[in-house]
């Protein structure tokens, strides 16, 4: 007897779904079987912190595709299931029920989660946000004159401070690092964010330990390094993230901070391929680094590139690393890792609007990083996007003069 | 049949970019391509609502400044994730270097 295996993925996020479209756009016509541990269809998950929090209506899930599409391009998606062990050597799966299911090219899209903070464990007033499960539980609370407390100052607890500001909450956000954003932005565009929270009048404390939470009643009670007390409706706890590699550890792959793959999104095993949130891989623009990003477009652009090379395309990873953020009115984007420069140039761009170049020590522009009202910065980012992918070494000069047009930059 | 609206002048528009013109509460974005020739479209990405005339202009593509979803901007069509669902065009025509576009109901 014959088992007809084909292409699967596990895990049903923006990559896993971007793979099995790009698995049929690219002509691929066997079985392309999608699974996923949540029960809602694939859907977006930058909204989660962002209109998901702050819509008047009752909220949706803002899905990647609907039902339709996915029979249309014969793509079975089994959803609120959990892949429990691979089994390399016969080249199948099993799930906790006892089925298993034989794959020829397998992609592991598994992303990442919420890092767990441990003095949070006994508390009921605390929560994280990956899912829009996570997201619906913590919208319910963010209702006017409630005291929210946000543990980290990265990306999602400052959008999720801007957002709970618009919705009348009250706000603190605790960082014990001496500013916030510390990871992936330079100084000059965190302080303009962080005046704006101030603005809004969120409270942003830096250089601050937490030593424990303890719940009373309908509340928290937050515990500082300084003695101080603070109190809390809800405590969200946003400090950071880690890959899901257990599976594919408990399967033998390489793993580290991520599931280690080549620039082909290759792992250890050449029939398991990896992309998305949950891969650390080599970044040829900067000769290799190894880095894991936690970005939308990336996991967009490796769900696609891995899907052709399941193919056997075995074309390299060589995008740009991309992302933005929304708070408030302001609109930032990072094309780049800013600490790949050594020396920083500023163009303004007018309404407050402004654009960090990031040059490395040959000259090469490595990274920008913009700020602005909008979608201010956008254009010029793309277009230092094209510069750095180039690795182009413009003049210190005409990148600070907004008069000369970074596409006329390009075309030298 | 309706009637055709100036929206701006040909000058008003670099070659190989846009802008944005608001007409009785709607907006449009207007191309002029690298080979000089002028296209009107929906203001609006049809991912989020955000303005097109932001965004970049390469050959024929409009490219959304939010998150970097791609259209024709001659035919409407568009050309892969994020965005699915094409963007309406309109008729143009220059005259007397003046533009002036078609808008339907
Ligand atoms: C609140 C929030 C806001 C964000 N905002 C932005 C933003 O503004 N800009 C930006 O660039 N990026 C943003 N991001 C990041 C972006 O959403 C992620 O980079 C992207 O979702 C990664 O996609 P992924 O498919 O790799 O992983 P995920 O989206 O995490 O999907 C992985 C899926 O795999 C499932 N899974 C895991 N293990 C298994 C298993 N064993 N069996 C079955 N299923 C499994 C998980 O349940 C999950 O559904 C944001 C993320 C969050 C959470
Ligand atoms: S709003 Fe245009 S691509 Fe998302």
């Amino acid at each position: 007897m014959t088992v007809t295996s084909g292409m699967v993925i596990i895990g049903a996020g923006e990559c896993g779904a971007r793979a099995a479209f790009a698995l049929r756009e690219n002509g691929y016509e066997g079985l392309v079987t999608l699974i996923g541990a949540e029960k809602h269809l694939p859907y977006e998950r930058p909204p989660l912190s962002k209109d998901i929090m702050v819509c008047e209506d009752h909220p949706v899930a803002r899905t990647i595709a609907a039902q339709e599409y996915f029979d249309e391009k014969a793509i079975q998606f089994i959803a609120e299931t959990t892949v429990t062990h691979i089994d390399r050597r016969a080249k199948q799966l099993a799930f906790a029920d006892g089925q298993s299911l034989p794959y020829e090219k397998l992609l592991l899209a598994t992303g990442a989660i919420p890092r767990t903070l441990p003095l949070a464990a006994e508390s009921r007033h605390c929560a994280y946000l990956r899912s829009f499960d996570d997201a619906l539980t913590i919208r319910a609370r963010f209702r006017p004159g409630a005291r929210i407390v946000i543990v980290g100052g990265g990306f999602i607890g400052l959008e999720l401070a801007a957002s709970a500001r618009k919705r009348g909450a009250e706000v603190t956000v605790l960082e014990t690092q001496a500013r916030v954003l510390m990871r992936g932005v330079p100084e000059e565009i965190a302080e303009t964010i962080a005046a704006r929270h101030r603005q809004e009048g969120v409270q942003l404390r830096c250089g601050i330990g937490i030593s424990a939470i303890r719940d009373s009643g309908a509340s928290a009670t937050i515990g500082l390094a300084n003695g101080e007390t603070i109190h809390a409706d809800l405590v969200i706890i946003g400090i950071g993230a880690v890959p899901v590699t257990a599976l594919a550890e408990a399967a033998g792959l390489e793993t580290g901070n991520g599931i280690f793959v080549n620039e082909y999104l290759q792992t250890s095993d050449p029939d398991i391929f990896a992309a998305g949130d949950c891969c650390i891989f080599p970044l040829a623009l900067y000769g290799g680094r190894r880095v894991r990003l936690e970005a939308w477009r990336n996991a967009q652009e490796q769900g696609t590139l891995a899907a052709r090379n399941m193919l056997g395309f075995a074309e390299p990873h060589l995008s740009v690393p991309w992302f933005w953020s929304d708070q408030y009115e302001l609109g930032l984007q990072v094309a780049g890792l800013p600490d790949e420069g050594t020396l920083t140039i500023r163009r303004d761009l007018g309404d407050g609007a402004f654009i960090l170049f990031h040059l490395a020590a040959d000259g090469r522009l490595v990274a920008a990083s913009g700020i602005g009202p909008g979608n201010a910065v956008a254009r010029d980012i793309r277009l230092a996007e094209m510069l750095i992918a180039r690795s182009a070494c413009p003049a210190a000069t005409q990148l600070a003069a907004p008069d000369v047009k970074l596409k006329s930059l390009l075309a030298a | 049949m309706s009637d055709w609206i100036e929206a701006c002048a040909a000058d008003d528009i670099d070659e190989e970019d846009v802008i944005r013109f608001d007409h009785e509460g709607r907006t449009f974005a207007i191309y002029r391509s690298p080979d000089d020739e002028f296209f009107a479209t929906d203001g609006l990405c049809t991912h989020e609502h955000i303005h097109l005339a932001d965004g970049l202009v390469m050959d024929d593509i409009i490219e959304c400044p939010k998150h970097n979803g791609r259209f024709s901007y001659k035919t409407g069509q568009a050309k892969g994730a994020p965005v699915c669902v094409n963007l309406k065009t309109y008729p143009i025509r220059v005259e007397a270097g003046k533009v002036l576009i078609q808008l339907g109901q």
